[in-house]
């Protein structure tokens, strides 16, 4: 682990993605002191400074409803993480298990599970999570469940691609001859060797979820006022468009900032780990 | 004035752990006509000398030469590039290991050949190419020029495209062949076929060779002259004959033992670095 | 050529079935919701008997199953149900404002092959110095921003602070052209417009520059990949020692072995702007089937929103046929699948 940081900081795009991500992740983990104004991450309402152009105090302005863009903006990371955590949390073990038992098991199991895995490849990822979040309540359960279901299927076809490879390799012969349980071969002997592939997929993922979802609340189908949300904020500001474009510009910027360090992550694994068949 | 003049060329790499070194100064010549083999174990630097020919190597970051070689009694180092460029596939060619994955995979060979001829007589016609092509794959005993001319490579065999390979260096008549380890990837009986084309036709048009192997069998045959490489310097050179038949050198001997032999005996022990090897060179006389 | 056909028809029918599943999946999810669709459609100030006659004309009272059966024999009969966003039947929601979505795909697909690929040509020719520097960090902050992020800044600098080109809409009010194929671009030529053909590409370029972003980025990211590879393989070295011009062997015998293996993910990005669509079409109000498909989402419109997802999809898996087609084209080992051995 402490070589695999050491390797990844040789390359200097990949410290700086680190340094980013570092950023986003301490202004999350620490927005209860870093925020100016902690409170404004709730239903404050504060008429007196609404709308305010950025300066000494609120380094990023205010909102339409005088709340401090800054502080709303370290809250909404802790959201974003939040979801990337869970959403990959549950999308990464159910798809790699699918993926494992599709290679693995073969027949019918294979049909069956990759079929349904074509399904739902083929609708356009955001489109899925649009049409699920368009027929439940916008929650943000609810999104996390709808980015959750169009997360999987891509984990699985990964895995399955590497499984049916390593199947005919002469370790899994040698278990199999001694007798060894499919699942011990599954998950003991093939998974370790998808797992690079599967670590820079979620590497370059989070950065992907980060997107997705914002871009749900950006169209108003994920995380619901007041949360802050930096895809609902943006959607927000972009109706206040030039004057106020502090409203729109700052929350994309935070946006672009974290998946642009995870991407930078992302790349240098996959330098350092060789590309994913 | 030697084809090729090759004196205390020395070769390393700097990488992120230090500097590597490849060639301690090595020395040889190529006479016009004369085919000179260079023979060593992997990791003896041989391929690279070849690369270093043709000015691959430079290229590259990290790598320093120093030394001196001369082509045709002129100095490369003192060439612009664009005039050490023009001699690649012109004056120089090269034939590499593996012929059919050094051919280009998703284009035909007609279009290939074309480009190489283009090196010689740039902007030439396809109709021009496919002709003096046709001629050429004839002289390498290919007998249906036009199948194979619009053919994938992948749609050939190893011994047909190796044939390819050879018309292909030789279409331009250069005045300097370097063969990095020609058919090492073909079968033994493809690979004694390959070999008797080439020396005939080296000889028919004048050609000198570089000839790079780890082949010994391979190198008697067809060498005039040999060099023993190790560890990136020169240990023996002399009259093929001269050093197989009473090789002076610790490792030439060593090498000379570790071939297998067909009238069974087992396989001989070989060092892996003996302190005898770094003994100084044996130079065979008849050597300029 | 036999071999392409063959392939084709095969994926044709997979990708049947595959949209019979999507179809299946929409609408499953569609009915399975929690509330009553009916009532939502109609206000909360409908009556009882209102709802009722509703439920029934929509057979929301009867199984999925069944429901389901209804669905099938009227889209052979290429009926999609109505909208209850516009009262309209779907099928006429769709033609109107499907090609404006495809034309903005169809521009930002070009833009995004026209440029993403040259673009990692020249990164991987001049690998490690400064164009590959600048073009990789470029083409990573391209792909690191929701396309409406790329929108909203965009237009506010180069419609707002430059005023080079229109903030939003597809053509300008004045502009008037004849509805012919659905697409401005060619009905306006049809018409002779010469100034509507402008303003329609006037309006069409910051909002297709928008969506393409991402793609390009993609593009330039995989065939730079691809391109380095490709670089360390023996045939480039012999090309190389050839003294093949440089040029050359960048632009094609480094580019065509190259292209192969990046043509499916390629597609997959071509067909990822269908997504990014929705985004871009919100920002510059843009009358295309992704904006109708968010209306529609937020109006729990099911006939509408299954209607829509189904020909998203239908397109998304039409474009991976043609890069699909495309491969085996271009790819001589399967077109010859029969070579001689070696």
């Amino acid at each position: 682990m402490i070589r695999s940081l050491r390797i990844l900081s040789a390359n200097p795009l990949s410290l700086v993605g680190l340094a980013l991500v570092g950023l986003v992740i301490l202004a999350a983990a620490f927005a209860d002191f870093l925020a100016p104004f902690p409170e404004h991450r709730g239903a404050v309402v504060d008429f007196v400074n609404f709308n305010k152009p950025p300066d000494g105090t609120y380094f990023m302005g205010t909102d339409l409803v005088g709340r401090d863009m800054f502080s709303r903006i370290l809250y909404a990371y802790r959201i974003s993480l939040l979801l990337g955590v869970v959403v990959l949390a549950v999308a990464v073990p159910v798809g790699v298990t699918l993926g494992l038992m599709a290679g693995y098991l073969g027949g019918w199991w294979e049909y069956a599970l990759m079929r349904i895995t074509d399904v739902f490849l083929s609708i356009p990822p955001l489109v899925l999570a649009i049409a699920i979040m368009g027929v439940l309540q916008p929650t943000l359960l609810n999104g996390m469940l709808a980015v959750t279901a169009m997360w999987w299927p891509w984990y699985t076809r990964l895995v399955y691609n590497i499984t049916r490879g390593e199947k005919v390799e002469g370790y899994v012969l040698a278990a199999e001859v001694i007798g060894a349980s499919r699942a011990h071969v599954m998950f003991r002997e093939i998974l370790p060797n998808a797992v690079p592939a599967i670590v820079t997929k979620m590497t370059l993922d989070f950065g992907f979820v980060i997107l997705i979802v914002s871009s749900l609340s950006f169209l108003g189908l994920g995380v619901q006022p007041p949360t802050p949300d930096l895809g609902s904020m943006v959607a927000e500001g972009a109706r206040y468009l030039p004057d106020s474009w502090w409203l729109a510009v700052f929350p994309g910027l935070a946006i672009l900032i974290a998946v642009f360090g995870f991407n930078l992550i992302g790349d240098g694994l996959r330098d350092i780990l060789g590309p994913d068949r | 004035m030697s084809t090729l003049d090759i004196r205390n060329l020395h070769l390393s790499f700097k990488l992120h752990s230090g500097l590597v070194h490849v060639l301690h100064g090595i020395s040889l010549s190529v006479a016009k006509g004369e085919r000179v083999a260079l023979v060593g174990e992997s990791g003896s630097g041989k391929s690279v000398t070849a690369r270093i020919v043709l000015g691959l190597l430079q290229e590259l970051r990290g790598a320093r030469i120093t030394g001196h070689v001369a082509f045709q009694g002129q100095d490369l180092s003192a060439l612009s590039p664009r005039a050490r460029h023009a001699l690649r596939g012109t004056a120089m060619s090269m034939i590499f290991q593996d012929p059919t994955s050094s051919l280009n995979p998703v284009y035909r060979i007609a279009p290939q050949f074309r480009e190489v001829l283009a090196r010689a007589t740039p902007g030439i016609s396809m109709e021009a190419a496919r002709a003096r092509a046709t001629t050429l794959l004839d002289e390498v005993a290919i007998t249906e020029p036009a199948r194979v001319l619009d053919s994938y490579p992948f749609q050939l065999s190893g011994g047909m495209n190796q044939r390819v390979m050879i018309a292909m260096a030789l279409a331009n008549r250069p005045a300097l062949l370097l063969a990095d380890e020609p058919g090492t990837a073909l079968d033994v009986t493809v690979q004694a076929q390959t070999l008797d084309l080439m020396r005939d036709l080296v000889a028919q048009h004048g050609t000198s060779v570089l000839f790079i192997s780890h082949n010994l069998g391979v190198v008697r045959e067809f060498a005039d002259r040999t060099c023993v490489i190790y560890k990136g310097r020169i240990v023996e050179s002399g009259p093929t004959e001269a050093v197989f038949e009473a090789p002076g050198h610790p490792y030439t001997r060593a090498l000379m033992a570790a071939q297998p032999r067909i009238t069974g005996g087992g396989l001989p022990e070989i060092a892996e670095a003996d302190s005898r090897f770094l003994a100084s060179a044996v130079i065979h006389g008849g050597l300029a | 050529m036999l071999t392409v056909l063959r392939h084709a028809a095969r994926r044709i029918g997979t990708s049947l079935l595959v949209l019979f599943g999507v179809s299946i999946l929409i609408f499953v999810i569609a009915r399975v919701i929690p509330g009553d669709p009916a009532r939502v459609a109609l206000g909360p100030n409908a009556t009882a008997e209102q709802v009722g006659n509703l439920r029934a004309a929509l057979h929301l009272d009867r199984s999925v199953v069944t429901q389901y059966g209804y669905f099938l024999s009227d889209l052979s009969r290429g009926d999609l149900g109505i909208s209850l966003y516009t009262n309209r039947p779907v099928t006429t929601d769709i033609a109107e404002f499907l090609p404006a979505t495809l034309e903005l795909i169809l521009v930002a697909g070009v833009l995004m092959v026209g440029l993403g690929m040259p673009l990692g040509i020249l990164a991987a020719r001049y690998l490690g110095r400064w164009p590959d520097h600048v073009i990789r960090v470029i083409s990573l902050l391209g792909v690191s921003a929701p396309s409406f992020v790329w929108a909203v800044i965009l237009m506010l600098i180069f419609a707002y602070w430059l005023q080079w080109l229109p903030i939003a809409g597809r053509l300008s009010e004045a502009t008037l052209i004849p509805r012919i194929t659905g697409f401005v671009t060619i009905d306006s030529l049809i018409a002779g417009n010469w100034a509507g053909f402008r303003d329609a590409w006037w309006h069409l370029a910051l909002p297709a520059f928008a969506l393409a972003l991402s793609g390009i980025g993609q593009a330039t990211r995989l065939i730079r990949a691809n391109m380095i590879e490709t670089y360390e393989t023996p045939y480039i070295e012999m090309a190389r020692a050839y003294g093949f011009p440089e040029g050359r062997i960048a632009s094609h015998y480094a580019f065509k072995p190259s292209l192969i293996p990046s043509l499916t993910i390629i597609g997959l990005d071509l067909a990822a702007l269908l997504g990014n669509a929705f985004l871009v079409e919100a920002v510059f109000g843009w009358p295309g089937l992704s904006r109708y498909g968010v209306q529609v989402i937020l109006r729990k419109d099911l006939n509408a929103i299954v209607g829509t997802v189904l020909i998203i999809s239908a397109v998304f898996i039409l474009v991976n046929i043609i890069v699909d087609i495309l491969t085996v084209l271009l790819n001589p080992r399967i077109r010859y699948a029969a070579g001689a051995g070696n």
